[in-house]
């Protein structure tokens, strides 16, 4: 720094709140996780197979950002998932009928993903309705559309235009579009969190709801951007779900607002809203990611995916309890010079 | 409505040289269900001049702050700025009109960094709409810099002391560029060296012709600090003038209304065998060794700064919080208190000094409340028998004199000194043997106050032990046996009855030796 | 002063009769709510009021409105507990595995119970000793206990329940009256009376509605709390247990999604989400609103993924049209 600082001040660089934060943990508990299957399949931990795992973790990566923005005001949207088969479902009826020209096909996701979160957050913020129950509720309503839009068929591979199944897939720099657009989002979502009037509104939100109303920022509006950038990212999702594996049907991506509030918690996202961080759900999206592709690998269950998945949730619920726990107002000075002037 | 007056009106007598109001006041009411908390009250702040505010706790300063950042609407009077009549819809609104509040809990946020905190829901833009970060930076580093205060912007909030949270609330209240300046009781926790860092940032804030409106108890600093004043009592102003012109007893006399004798029904005790003993208790962050002995018929004041740690030992007490250390005895037995349940069945009870969060339960009716902490006793085999309930609730609320509209009312609905009467009654179905009372009449209007200080003095006349936490220096002077006082988390004194004033109890809370010396 | 007229001056208990509370009640709309639904399907369904369908209809509800009855003590003391089809999935494997191990019926309905006791148990122990959230443990829990289910049996079936172990499920008491029905009501009356008429039902109310001031009125909330996730474990087991019977079959997937039903029926009966109020009859009447309604569907040939879809309309519904209409009656009244 240029400018001259006071004597007695703290540096920037504050080497010992690095070590201990969250995010560098939790990049520490992934190496060792890599580390410890490297030990026994030196095959995983090759570059083009930590590429596929982060491949496969894409979608994952793009919704917890979403969910993430939720989690920071004191919300919950439950209705992800729901919200990629609803999405998934329309994009990939619009493109097996021809309606509309590609490019427009796969801008209707994230549009209408934007409608769907948008209605969730006009419920949270216009009626002031709990946000698990309106996720809940609308958890079912999404899916149930997705079932009244096909009548209840699979919509397969054939029945696609090619280019649309290709885009994912296609690679650019040796990597694949999925990648880059997760790529794309994560920086995109750091941009939001990090540096929009909204997105700092979502910690002050979260944080101190009375005091961010104070400060004129109105609560239940920075709770519907919330979801709304939710709802635009899970439609987007909408459409990589359904071009990647080539399939659209009602029970697609079903339980997976699980694996995304997880991927959340693992990541350090406080569900009391107001601490969080983009580095944070991506770790905590990886981490995830690692250990459901390793399972085959190391010869574990597919069978296993569910109850490894549950215990990590309260493992990193129970660890963010404790840490949040821990913060609070110390009154008793140390008795010094002040006590004996 | 302010005929009432009982010293000259600022605009009575105008000295030529004041210069013209920026903000003014007239007949200002606000209604709650069941509290008449302004009752038409007048203010006037003049640029470059500090205005102290002075009242009881209750007596309507908060809710004017609130009325002043847009937070409630009066239900009739006048509001002014630089002339104009405004009317605030919401807290943007009174930013707009550039006032600026800094809160008794200071409003901010621990996750976001120093720079955000001064600059949330008005930062510098770029042209294309988003936010103008190094621009922010710039300025609150300006802004910090000429508040002389070593605080840097990109800081998270958290990692800050009180005093420099406040340092970051006035920034915040510059960055506005505001022209008047509401400081809520801000000196209530911070110690001498900060106080004085505080009087010359006000200072500095007077030299740029700001309005500010100074809340505090601490008649010391608002001599040194505040220019004019204006004394709030029940809702109304009851005086207002220029602080160099009026004595110190005058302003307790308007305070008050009436002197201490007569507000405080305290008889004289005849003081039976000790009934809690407490010895050594520790706490690893909030108190530490303290030890005092409560008898039969005493009432012992506990009295302190806001932030000593005297509601944090009341709670450790009562079992919500765990000492590391010390034993307590009750009536020479030695307890473990683990939590309020055992406090409970020790007999020791707690009514907290925040009644709505937890004394009462708001939404449940005022019978299910009185009850909640006797059920055994109103049950058979866990079935509540409902005949034996409501005649305990009614005697109850006939003997603590409560104004319901019937005993199925919902609690939140009663007002602030019927609320506490519920409290207090729930605690007395229980029998108790040491009743321990947390600012008992902290935002209760007068008649109420009366009552619950009338049946204090019952409750010892009766053997009880009362343990009484007060800001209210008048209340402690006028009911105490004894007098307790907490600095910092730790024992500062205790002294007796007998000669004891004002002057003391502050000496000893606040740290300055030179006047604790008539006592033990 | 004030002293002299207090003597004089009577509380009334209460301002409205028993009959003036019962009229602006939320269970009187739900009330004429069913009864409605019940007119409408008798009408458009001449199978609708044959006493036997009728009976049959009421398995389909039945298993989840026990549930429901427990979950509204836990809502009601301002928790959730989301892993009760977790829980079912578990004590329904469980009770495979020991049938398959050759254990009777007794034997088998004492591992559902337990196994559904002993999931509650652990959702409690993370609650109120680690202090987790309970939507976040419970979360956990839910993909925890259908997870063991999926390990245990991958995608197998267990179905070698003894012959009189199918009483449970489709059994009847006395001439059109089932097992599972008569069941719920008396379970329905007990849990009517532990809510409105005991000591510990006003501390659930209590400690919902300011958990805080409950526990420094020296209720012991833990503990409270604890017992209450146990009792929906527990309830869960008795759902396992009949649901197994109905079916005579264990799949890992069995009960997906119940959670969203019961939590609906507990929402829709008046229990406010946030915690401290609601009623009985009114999660009963709920749950006969939902039955009817997905009997009256079902007759009519609409597939269940549409009930679903007016399922959870219904919970977004009865929340929501209240506050519309209070906003739009508001309106009106000011000119």
């Amino acid at each position: 720094m240029s400018a001259p600082v006071p004597p007695g001040l703290a540096d920037d660089l504050d080497l010992r709140g690095l070590v201990l934060r969250r995010e560098t943990l939790l990049a520490a508990a992934l190496v060792l996780l890599l580390a410890a299957i490297a030990l026994r399949f030196p095959a995983f931990v090759t570059a083009s197979s930590l590429g596929a795992v982060f491949n496969d973790s894409a979608i994952l990566i793009i919704m917890a950002q979403g969910q993430a923005a939720v989690l920071l005001t004191r919300s919950v949207d439950l209705s992800v998932a729901a919200n990629v088969a609803l999405t998934g479902m329309a994009v990939a009826l619009i493109d097996a009928h021809h309606v509309l020209p590609l490019g427009l096909t796969i801008l209707a996701a994230p549009v209408l993903g934007l409608l769907l979160g948008a209605f969730n957050g006009l419920l949270v913020w216009r009626l002031g309705m709990p946000p698990i129950v309106v996720t809940l509720g609308t958890l079912t309503i999404y899916r149930g559309f997705a079932f009244v839009l096909s009548g209840g068929a699979w919509i397969n591979s054939f029945q696609f235009s090619p280019a649309f199944l290709a885009l994912p897939r296609a690679e650019w720099l040796g990597v694949p579009v999925l990648s880059w657009i997760a790529i794309a989002v994560v920086a995109a979502a750091s941009l939001v969190l990090g540096r929009t009037a909204a997105g700092r509104g979502w910690f002050a939100v979260g944080g101190n709801p009375t005091a961010a109303a104070y400060a004129g920022i109105d609560p239940g509006r920075s709770r519907f951007l919330a979801f709304c950038f939710s709802g635009l990212l899970s439609g987007l999702c909408g459409y990589l779900w359904v071009a990647r594996y080539a399939v659209a049907y009602v029970d697609l991506a079903s339980g997976f607002e699980l694996d995304v509030i997880a991927a959340c918690v693992i990541g350090g996202v406080s569900i009391s809203g107001g601490i969080g961080s983009v580095p944070g759900a991506v770790l905590g999206s990886l981490f995830l990611g690692t250990i459901k592709n390793a399972l085959p690998v190391v010869n574990v269950s597919p069978f296993a995916q569910m109850a490894i998945s549950g215990t990590i949730i309260i493992a990193a619920v129970a660890l963010n309890t404790r840490a949040e726990r821990r913060r609070g107002r110390i009154i008793l000075r140390p008795v010094g010079p002040q006590a004996a002037e | 409505m302010s005929g009432a007056l009982q010293i000259n009106h600022p605009s009575d007598a105008e000295p030529a040289a004041l210069p013209p109001p920026r903000l003014e006041l007239r007949g200002i009411v606000k209604h709650f269900p069941g509290v008449r908390a302004l009752d038409g009250v007048d203010l006037v702040l003049r640029p470059g001049r500090v205005t102290a505010l002075i009242g009881e706790n209750g007596a309507g300063k908060s809710t004017l702050v609130k009325i002043l950042t847009g937070i409630h609407r009066p239900d009739a009077g006048e509001i002014r700025v630089g002339g104009r009549p405004v009317s605030f819809a919401s807290p943007q609104d009174a930013q707009d009109a550039r006032i600026t509040a800094i809160h008794q809990e200071t409003a901010l946020f621990d996750e976001l960094t120093v720079a955000e905190n001064i600059y949330l829901g008005h930062a510098p833009k770029t042209r294309l709409g988003f936010v103008d970060w190094s621009a922010m930076r710039a300025r609150a580093t300006a802004l910090l810099y000429g508040l002389d205060a070593p605080i840097r912007p990109w800081t998270r909030l958290r990692d800050l002391s009180i005093a420099q949270r406040h340092l970051v609330a006035i920034a915040r209240a510059l960055s506005i560029d505001s022209e008047i300046v509401i400081m809520d009781e801000p000196t209530a926790a911070l110690s001498h060296k900060e106080v004085d860092d505080l009087a010359r940032v006000i200072e500095r804030l007077k030299g740029q012709g700001k309005a500010i409106l100074f809340i505090s108890h601490k008649f010391e600093e608002l001599y040194r600090i505040a220019d004019d004043y204006t004394v709030f009592r029940d809702g109304r102003s009851v005086g207002a003038g220029r602080m160099d012109e009026a004595t110190h007893d005058e302003l307790v006399r308007l305070m008050v209304g009436r002197s201490v004798d007569q507000v405080f029904p305290k008889v004289p005790a005849t003081l039976g065998e000790p009934v809690l003993e407490v010895s050594g208790l520790c706490h690893p962050t909030e108190f530490d060794a303290i030890s005092f002995t409560l008898r039969r018929g005493e009432i012992l004041g506990l009295y302190g700064l806001v932030g000593a740690g005297r509601s944090e030992l009341c709670q450790a007490l009562f079992g919500a919080t765990t000492p590391s250390a010390g034993t307590i005895a009750v009536e020479g037995r030695r307890v473990a208190i683990r939590s309020p349940a055992d406090a409970v069945r020790a007999g020791i009870v707690y009514v907290p000094e925040e009644r709505g969060r937890h004394g009462a339960v708001l939404a449940m009716p005022v019978f299910e409340n009185v009850t909640l902490a006797c059920l055994g006793a109103v049950s058979r085999h866990g079935f509540i028998r409902s005949a034996e309930e409501f005649r305990l609730a009614r005697h109850y609320a006939e003997r603590l004199d409560l104004r319901a509209a019937s005993l199925a009312q919902p609690v939140g609905t009663l007002s602030g000194g019927n609320q506490q009467k519920v409290v207090i009654g729930k605690w007395l179905a229980a029998g108790p043997k040491v009743v321990i009372l947390d600012e008992p009449t902290k935002g209760i209007d007068i008649g109420s106050k009366a009552a619950v200080h009338a049946f204090m003095s019952e409750l010892a006349g009766q053997g009880l032990a009362v343990l009484m936490v007060s800001s209210e220096l008048p209340e402690i002077l006028g009911m105490a046996d004894r007098v307790m006082v907490m600095r910092e988390g730790r024992m500062a004194g205790l002294f007796e009855r007998a000669g004891l004033t004002a002057e003391t109890l502050v000496a000893a809370a606040t740290g300055n030796i030179q006047a604790r010396s008539d006592q033990p | 002063m004030a002293l002299q007229q207090t003597t004089a001056r009577v509380i009334p208990d209460r301002l409205l009769g028993p009959i003036g509370r019962s009229a602006i009640r939320w269970e009187t709309l739900l009330l004429a709510l069913s009864a409605a639904i019940f007119f409408a399907n008798a009408l458009a369904s001449p199978y609708f009021l044959d006493i036997w369908n009728l009976s049959d209809a009421t398995f389909n509800f039945t298993e989840k409105a026990i549930i429901a009855l427990a979950l509204a003590f836990v809502v009601m003391a301002g928790e959730i507990d989301l892993s009760v089809s977790g829980t079912i999935a578990l004590a329904s494997t469980a009770m495979g595995e020991a049938a398959s191990a050759g254990f009777g019926t007794p034997a088998l309905v004492a591992v559902g119970l337990g196994v559904g006791a002993a999931c509650g148990l652990v959702n409690g122990v993370l609650i109120t000793r680690l202090g987790l959230p309970s939507i976040m443990a419970t979360i956990g829990t839910m993909s925890l206990y259908r997870g063991l289910s999926y390990l245990a049996l991958g995608d197998g079936v267990l179905k070698d329940y003894p012959a009189s172990f199918g009483w449970f499920g489709q059994g009847y008491v006395w001439q059109a009256l089932s097992f599972e029905f008569a069941c719920f009501l008396v379970l329905a009356a007990l849990a009517g009376l532990v809510l409105h008429r005991t000591v510990f039902g006003r501390a659930v109310r209590a400690i919902g509605n300011n958990a805080f001031a409950a526990r420094f009125s020296g209720l012991a909330v833990d503990r409270i709390r604890l017992i209450l996730f146990l009792l929906t474990g527990l309830a869960a087991g008795l759902a396992t247990v009949m649901l197994t019977s109905r079916l005579g079959s264990t799949r890992p997937s069995i009960a997906l999604g119940w959670e969203l039903d019961v939590v609906t029926i507990v929402v829709l009966g008046g229990v406010s989400i946030q915690g401290g109020s609601g009623t009985i009859p009114g999660v009963v009447l709920a749950a006969f609103v939902l039955g009817l309604v997905t009997y009256g569907l079902g007759l009519l040939n609409v597939p269940g993924i549409i009930m679903s879809i007016v399922i959870g309309a219904m919970l977004i519904g009865t929340i929501a049209l209240p506050i519309l209409a209070g906003r739009i009656l508001a309106a009106r009244r000011r000119p």
